[in-house]
């Protein structure tokens, strides 16, 4: 709170964000101990979570005003321009302060309270339970059990408590093989394919260097493969470029020998670092948030940023895993530098196309909470949740989600939740409100209390689960063949326009049919129970004629519509893609909101002269 | 010329075919005067493959050893393989291919032999008549009338023998002016706008040359266009540059001296073998897979095709944005008015008329806005992607426009009433057909073919309820809104329903498709049932009501009438309108 110098603004504009005539919004601006609020003249409200912020950037004094940019994490930018520079200056220090945060106990999470009493704040933390999840695979078995070698983190800090391993490998082969391995983060099972009985597992590199070796690594990775028993061989994929892990080695890391390891297949795929993704998107958003963009500067820009080269990438390296393990009833272990970037992404979306449970909206949530949450993908650093180095920051999970969308765009009927829900978790990835996602691993988690102190996101995602079902979700999809076999082929790749423009609505297709079917399958729904207590009621009065049953009748056909209620969670935020778009939009749109219009809007101001009108044509078609 | 004497090996058996998409398949291989047929050997569920030789674009063979393979690339942009065994079965049917696809004589194509298998309810050709055009126009504005100064042919050679001009010029005046534009296609009407009595007009290029030549007549007729005190548009759609070249060759544009009231803008839209070009290059690039990421987005970006597009459609936006928000009239044109002066019209009406958006008025519009306005199809669609052969008049022009509705289609997919499969069907159709519809390059051309008589309208087949069946989207609602398209780069989209048709699996797609209509129509079912429902309800109400009444009771039945079609629904207000309508079109189908 001390950080707030100003609460209130008057006389505020917001720039649209790709106009070239300067179109505005005029309203006020308020400050929140939480939020950033715009209030527009038509009273239309703009959130902004202090935790979104990504950068604010004050641009040099304008004859209108202090001109005041902010970038969102979830790659919302807005313009204002303030009138007098003073005050732009304290919203610009207060923000500054309040987006950056230094401890934990100072985000949103530890101080949002969605007025759950406590008994649904422990349930709504039991929702998610991975033991119920490893269970389900089909583990313990005669193979695998659950190992207490890091019941208290003693071996390894960044992995959950409760690990799988092979029977075979005893508890001396866990610790020399996790002392053999970057941060201790030996081999362990992150899915097992209960038909074929091969195991996807994970780890860091090896600390090969040169020429070292570890008999007990060695052995970990043979018990790996006998626990599978019905295939020899294993893969080892080394998720990243070939170049990259060799220069590890001077650094005392490496990949493995296969002379080494007996019975070992082993496979660089080569998906890109986190600076290179870091810069990657940076690139690509500059080149999608350019105001007059050209289709060959769009394109361009898409291919130099690699982009969706990366998101390829990462697909391909999946499909390769998916491919040993169906095809080849192999088992594999996948894992990059420190195994908590690649190699989450590699592990989830392999398990995603090989098991339809990921499909559904439980099971990814189940999903994300074991191969991003619990093996310590380090949300806080790669979000930026605390004011830390920003050579940390990187976009590993959005790409993971962004692999998801093209696979539900591949497959429309396979996935039980929908773009909107992928949003939704991008969003909250990024806005502390929730505890999930804070910090860096289970251990920092458990010290911060987070299960007593904040609240989970999950059950408030179920509770609204209406808006993420996919309406042409078959769960029967393809029966004999749970398995999704992509076709990776480069024209396949989109840009995933919804993400990086969400709140870009010009940009968007005026009217959905995705949406009016999600709300045709939903009245559906309500039709068929219609029907139901019609007949039921006509039934009736064939019997015995009543005037009574007429009144309720006419109550009951009429329940107040579920998906108006406000979730307490989400009253503060923008609608993402808003459901009930395709009825604010089903009239003509505006040529305002386009491009094409900001020459024709200089143009109508009174008789321009010819100079001007080419200037305007110029611009136009640059 | 018998075909026979093209066809030197009639038949070849234990052929194998290599479709796209599918596995191989053996069978027989059979030429006919028209059509390439492959049948397989299963008796049951055989497949066969008819393929009109006016469809092939090119053929390309190769040997191995004594087994030859023949490649032939369609215009439909489909790519199949044939396997022949025998080295000469293989040259000579390469060869016959070859011959029978480019075949020189029209009076020798498929529509002159083609004789339809179903019964002809209403014929095409006299679908959409200038005279009916003319009558809807003259409900509402009385300033036009329909000039037969043309009906010869004589004044202007590519346009159609009647067009609608401004009443205050006469026939006279009119063959001055066409003396002044160049191909004679002096300005006609091209849309009125009835929201506001605005008008788009086309024409061809003006012939001022270099000593700025001008047309009293041709001034007069423009300006009889606007209204006292308004000023209207010429969309140019060459570049200034261009247009100031053009007037070297005795072109030009209209000078603000000679048309005060006048304002020229400058659109460049690219014309001839940039398209063409354009076109070879991007399917070039969407039929190669083994590209990767990089090399494919530079190839996309490298084929300019999609900035063919973004460019088109700001032209025609800017047309629609003259005329409906400036309320100004509006004057099109390019050189020779018959490519991208039509693109801008035809999408302009688009974007404005909601007729344009249904299935009769878009072909009205393709009629008006194409084929009576002269594209010249047969020259245009000679060839397609594959062509080697570097012909002059070769263009995608007709794709283009195609294209652009596509885009615009997908983001207002509830304003059209056909579907994007309709789309593709005009596209393959302009390309080769049963029909006569796209044959020739004018009216005068078709009339001197006697097509009318001698072929079956395109339209004669579309417009069955078999056929329109096919090519309706389920979701339509009628828009009678202006829609503005988006044109930013992040909004356009590589038309994979043409563009990746052949290359890619579509089975999911096809299938969720499918399941989109499953719940439309599961949708319409429960809304009739609840409505047949509520009725029988509120009759045995009525007679509760009418004993009651005897006794003496209140009525209250008639909350449940009025309650009816306000049915709340459980989200939105969008489908209260909707479930007064749905039930109402069921019980039309």
């Amino acid at each position: 709170m001390e950080h707030i110098r100003t609460t209130k603004v008057e006389q505020v504009k917001l720039l649209d964000r790709f106009s070239t005539s300067n179109k505005s919004l005029t309203g006020t601006l308020y400050l929140t101990a939480t939020h950033l609020l715009f209030i527009d003249s038509s009273r239309r409200e703009t959130w902004i979570l202090h935790h979104h912020i990504a950068a604010v950037e004050k641009l040099p004094l304008t004859t209108s005003g202090c001109p005041l940019v902010i970038q969102c994490k979830n790659f919302r930018i807005v313009h204002f321009v303030v009138p007098r520079e003073r005050d732009c200056h304290d919203v610009y220090n207060s923000l500054l302060q309040l987006s950056r945060t230094a401890k934990y106990e100072e985000l949103y999470a530890f101080s949002y309270n969605p007025k759950q009493n406590e008994s649904e704040q422990v349930k709504g933390w039991q929702l998610i339970d991975l033991a119920e999840e490893y269970k389900r695979m089909g583990v313990p078995n005669d193979y695998w059990q659950l190992s207490d070698a890091n019941r208290d983190y003693k071996i390894c800090e960044t992995y959950p408590r409760d690990l799988y391993v092979p029977r075979t490998a005893s508890k001396p082969i866990i610790v020399g093989s996790s002392k053999f391995r970057s941060k201790g983060r030996f081999p362990v099972l992150s899915y097992y394919h209960k038909d074929k009985k091969a195991a996807i597992c994970r780890c860091s590199q090896p600390l090969s260097g040169f020429s070292a070796r570890c008999l007990e690594d060695e052995h970990m990775l043979q018990a790996i493969s006998k626990a599978n028993p019905s295939n020899r061989y294993m893969y080892v994929m080394d998720t990243r470029p070939k170049l990259n892990a060799m220069a590890n080695r001077a650094a005392g890391k490496g990949y493995e020998n296969e002379d080494n390891y007996s019975n070992i297949r082993f496979q660089f795929v080569g998906i890109e670092n986190i600076h290179v993704m870091r810069s990657s998107l940076q690139k690509l958003l500059e080149v999608s948030g350019t105001k007059g963009l050209s289709v060959n500067d769009f394109l361009s820009g898409l291919e130099s940023s690699g982009w969706l080269r990366h998101i390829k990438a990462v697909l391909d390296a999946a499909v390769f895993l998916v491919k040993a393990i169906a095809v080849e009833s192999a088992s594999v272990l996948v894992h990059c530098s420190d195994g908590w970037d690649r190699t989450s992404q590699v592990c989830s979306l392999g398990a995603l196309l090989l098991d339809s449970y990921y499909r559904t909206i439980k099971g990814f949530m189940v999903l994300i909470e074991k191969d991003w949450i619990s093996f310590g993908h380090k949300f806080s650093d790669r979000c930026c949740q605390l004011d830390g180095d920003p050579k940390e920051i990187s976009p590993v999970f959005t790409q993971f989600l962004e692999s998801v969308w093209n696979l539900m765009e591949q497959f429309p009927q396979a996935f039980e939740y929908n773009e909107a829900f992928l949003l939704q978790i991008h969003e909250h990835v990024h806005s502390c409100q929730f505890g999930n996602f804070l910090g860096n691993c289970q251990k920092e988690r458990e010290e911060l209390k987070l299960k007593e102190k904040t609240y989970s996101l999950w059950p408030f995602l179920l509770d609204e689960q209406k808006k993420y079902q996919n309406p042409l979700y078959s769960p029967d999809f393809s029966p004999e063949l749970t398995l999704l076999e992509p076709n990776t082929v480069s024209f396949n790749f989109k840009f995933w326009r919804n993400m990086y423009h969400q709140f870009d609505r010009s940009m968007h297709p005026r009217q959905s049919v995705y949406d009016l079917i999600m709300n045709m399958s939903e009245q559906n729904k309500q039709l068929e129970k219609d029907i139901k207590e019609l007949e039921a009621k006509i039934k009736q009065k064939n019997g015995q004629p009543d005037a009574v049953i007429l009144k309720e009748h006419q109550q009951s056909a009429h329940p107040a519509p579920v998906a108006l209620k406000t979730p307490p969670c989400f009253k503060k935020e923008q609608p993402l893609i808003p459901v009930n778009d395709a009825v604010r939009t089903i009239e003509g749109s505006n040529t305002a909101d386009n491009r094409y219009s900001e020459f024709m809007e200089e143009f109508s101001k009174a008789e321009p002269a010819v100079v001007s009108l080419e200037y305007g044509v110029a611009r136009m078609t640059c | 010329m018998e075909f026979a004497e093209l066809i030197k090996t009639p038949r070849a058996d234990n052929a194998v075919l290599h479709g796209p998409r599918c596995p191989a398949v053996r069978g027989t291989l059979c030429l006919t005067g028209h059509h390439l047929i492959f049948s397989s050997r299963r008796k049951e569920g055989g497949e066969e493959l008819w393929l009109l030789h006016a469809n092939i674009d090119c053929v390309e063979k190769r040997f191995v050893g004594s087994l030859g393979t023949i490649v032939i690339k369609c215009k439909d942009l489909r790519i199949i393989q044939l396997d022949i065994p025998g080295m000469e079965e293989c040259l000579n049917i390469a060869s016959s291919i070859e011959a029978l696809s480019t075949l020189d004589s029209i009076t020798l194509m498929y529509p002159f032999f083609y004789r339809p298998m179903f019964e002809v309810v209403e014929d095409g050709w006299r679908s959409y008549l200038p005279e009916q055009e003319f009558e809807l126009l003259s409900s509402v504005t009385d300033e036009w009338r329909l000039s037969c100064a043309n009906k010869d042919f004589s004044v202007c050679p590519t346009y159609p023998p009647v067009v609608i001009i401004p009443k205050c010029i006469d026939d006279e005046a009119l063959r001055k002016v066409a003396v002044f534009r160049y191909g004679g296609r002096f300005p006609v009407l091209s849309y009125y706008h009835k929201k506001n009595g605005m008008v788009m007009m086309r024409s061809s290029q003006p012939l001022t040359g270099t000593n700025g030549r001008r047309c009293k007549e041709d001034e007069k007729l423009i300006n009889a266009t606007l209204r006292p005190g308004k000023r209207g548009y010429i969309i140019d759609t060459r570049s200034l540059n261009v247009a100031q070249q053009a007037r070297a060759k005795g072109g030009g544009f209209e000078q603000e001296v000679y048309y005060p009231q006048w304002r020229r803008i400058h659109k460049c839209i690219e014309r001839f073998n940039i398209l063409q070009e354009s076109l070879i290059k991007l399917v070039e690039a969407c039929n190669d897979q083994s590209h990767n990421m990089d090399r494919w987005l530079s190839k996309l970006e490298a084929s300019n095709w999609l900035t063919h597009i973004k460019e088109i459609l700001t032209a025609a936006c800017l047309a629609a944005q003259c005329i409906d928000r400036e309320g100004a009239s509006v004057l099109v044109h390019g050189s020779d008015g018959t490519d991208s002066t039509l693109q801008v019209t035809s999408l302009a009406q688009i974007i404005l008329d909601p007729r344009c958006r249904t299935i009769r008025g878009f072909e009205a519009l393709v009629v008006r806005e194409w084929l009576q306005a002269g594209h010249p199809f047969q020259l245009r669609c000679a060839q397609s992607a594959y062509s080697n052969t570097k012909q002059k008049w070769e263009a995608p022009v007709f794709l283009l426009f195609l294209d652009c509705v596509w885009q615009i289609l997908r983001q207002f997919p509830c304003s059209f009433e056909f579907n994007e499969q309709f789309l593709i069907m005009l596209f393959e159709h302009a390309y080769a057909s049963q029909f006569g519809t796209f044959l020739g390059n004018n009216e005068n051309e078709r009339s001197k073919l006697k097509l009318t008589q001698k072929t079956m309208s395109l339209w004669s087949w579309v417009n069955r309820s078999e056929e329109l069946a096919r090519f309706k989207n389920p979701l339509f609602e009628a828009n009678s809104l202006v829609i503005w398209p988006s044109v930013a780069p992040q909004s356009l989209q590589l038309w994979e329903g043409v563009f990746l048709r052949w290359n890619r699996p579509s089975k999911f797609l096809d299938e969720a498709q499918e399941e989109v209509l499953n719940i439309i129509n599961y949708n319409r079912e429960l809304q009739a049932k609840v409505n047949a429902l509520r009725r029988q309800l509120a009759e045995l109400e009525t007679d509760d009501r009418m004993q009651e009444n005897l006794c003496g009771t209140t009525p209250t039945f008639c909350h449940i009438l009025i309650g009816f079609p306000k049915r709340q629904c459980p989200i939105n207000c969008h489908f209260q309108f909707a479930s007064v309508l749905l039930p109402a079109e069921g019980q039309r189908n």
